[in-house]
């Protein structure tokens, strides 16, 4: 196998590895900031059961997730939700994307909570409604608050997409392990590294520019 | 009838009965500052009368026909524009950080006008027409206050970049905007060096020369004697003594007004 065949092949997997990961960004981003709002409600029910979820989300490895999303609603029930083509890619993202969408709500409750009263007190005698007041007068300072905390969960999951492997998800290590066990080449591993500190490299700076764009206020 | 009657204002958290039962009423361009010792009743007060806290008794009668009385309930909507016929300066500013001073000053009141205009107008072109109008004219009322409390050259600046003193001075003209029937001040100059707070009651006082009714809550003994019309000194959560400064500062009736003053130095 030579330098070049290899380098084609760890560009399919990280194709794979890149689109778990932009489309568990996509769904969880959102449904982070629904939890968020469920566990902050003050209907008791609906808060309890939101803290609950996201404790045992939070509270359990990623990997049994994948497996018990993948093969549970088979062996339990005769379900094949994830029979098809993309089946198990599909079962990946469901099982990223809940626990992303669990760790995103609690940045989003931090940044929420952590506004201070005032804000909302000064909105309400300027006689802001209470959705005004969330979106001219809350929002872009929670968005400064959790950019930090943000950065460093997306960051975790670039790297977290790899235990897709688990249910045979061909995204990078998946489809070039077997270079390394059969063939007892060492390098690729490292080739595969690189790939990892670019594509990070990268958010670091992307992150680092959205900081830079919004240093022009203070919270 | 006066501009704002209020008439057996109770108020408790929990077990803990902080006013206990208020009447007071003021007039038209009337200037009145609470005093009174920390815990004496004289914020929440205030913020009863702004609706940031639920009276749990009593009536609040503010002049253009609004009536509340604790025992109904209302809608947010209608405590919205009971709050409206109030204006309500805090003592820690409150700017909203990721806005320049004029805009601070200028969309909540873009917000309002907009709410206005889409009743007015269904939909279309002359409700989109009407609303740019209403942006410019917003605006230039915006500079025209922040002009005005002195802050001509600071309208662009980010609340950061700006003094205690004159975020203060960005938060009266943002009150100021909403033209309300009574400003209300809660401390506006607490949180500031005392170098500061002199820029800030010059334009309390200002507004006093323009006619503006306010209800001062303050600490400051000496604006209280020399700005106010009329003086309230809170304790234990009632109006324990009220009158004229001249009265009230130089032959308090109260013992604990007198014990008050004692202890303040002026």
């Amino acid at each position: 196998m030579d330098f070049w065949q290899i380098t084609a092949k760890l560009f399919e997997g990280f194709g794979v590895t890149c689109l778990l990961f932009l489309l568990t960004l996509v769904f969880s981003l959102p449904l982070g900031l629904i939890i968020s709002f469920g566990s902050m409600s003050k209907f008791k029910p609906l808060s309890w059961l939101c803290r609950t979820v996201v404790w045992i989300i939070r509270g359990t490895p990623l990997m049994l997730q994948l497996f018990v999303v993948f093969y549970v609603p088979g062996m339990l029930f005769g379900l094949q939700p994830f029979g098809g083509e993309n089946g198990r890619f599909i079962a990946a993202l469901v099982a990223f994307v809940i626990n992303y969408a669990c760790y995103f709500s609690e940045i989003y409750r931090g940044g929420i909570e952590g506004t201070p009263r005032g804000q909302y007190e000064a909105a309400q005698v300027l006689g802001m409604t209470a959705r005004e007041t969330f979106f001219t007068v809350i929002l872009m300072q929670v968005v400064k608050r959790i950019l930090a905390p943000m950065s460093n969960e997306v960051i975790t999951l670039v790297k977290d997409t790899s235990l897709a492997r688990v249910i045979a998800v061909a995204e990078i290590f998946f489809i070039n392990e077997m270079d390394f066990l059969s063939k007892g080449l060492v390098w690729p591993l490292f080739y595969i590294a690189v790939f990892f500190l670019i594509f990070v490299g990268g958010l670091t700076l992307l992150f680092r520019y959205c900081e830079k764009k919004l240093s022009y206020y203070k919270v | 009838m006066a501009f704002l009657e209020v008439k057996q204002l109770k108020k408790q958290f929990g077990n803990t009965r902080v006013l206990h039962g208020i009447d007071f009423s003021m007039e038209q361009g009337e200037v009145v500052a609470v005093i009174g010792a920390s815990g004496g009743g004289k914020t929440t007060f205030l913020r009863c009368l702004n609706f940031l806290e639920m009276a749990n008794e009593g009536t609040i009668d503010i002049v253009g026909g609004f009536h509340f009385d604790a025992k109904e309930s209302y809608t947010p909507k209608q405590i919205r524009e009971m709050r409206l016929q109030l204006g309500l300066v805090f003592q820690s500013f409150n700017l909203f950080p990721q806005y320049t001073a004029l805009e601070n000053v200028y969309l909540p009141l873009q917000l309002r006008t907009k709410e206005r205009i889409r009743g007015e107008y269904p939909f279309g072109r002359a409700r989109r027409a009407a609303i740019a109008a209403a942006l410019e004219e917003n605006r230039t009322r915006a500079k025209q206050l922040l002009t005005g409390v002195g802050l001509a050259d600071k309208m662009e600046n980010y609340p950061w970049q700006l003094s205690g003193g004159q975020q203060q001075r960005v938060a009266i003209a943002r009150a100021l905007a909403q033209e309300p029937a009574i400003l209300c001040f809660d401390e506006p100059t607490s949180a500031l060096d005392p170098e500061l707070t002199g820029e800030v009651l010059r334009v309390i006082k200002g507004l006093k020369e323009q006619g503006r009714t306010m209800l001062v809550v303050t600490h400051e003994m000496e604006f209280a004697r020399n700005v106010a019309d009329r003086v309230l000194f809170f304790a234990d959560g009632v109006i324990e003594e009220e009158g004229t400064p001249a009265e009230l500062f130089t032959n308090p009736k109260s013992p604990k007004t007198a014990a008050f003053l004692k202890h303040t130095d002026i």
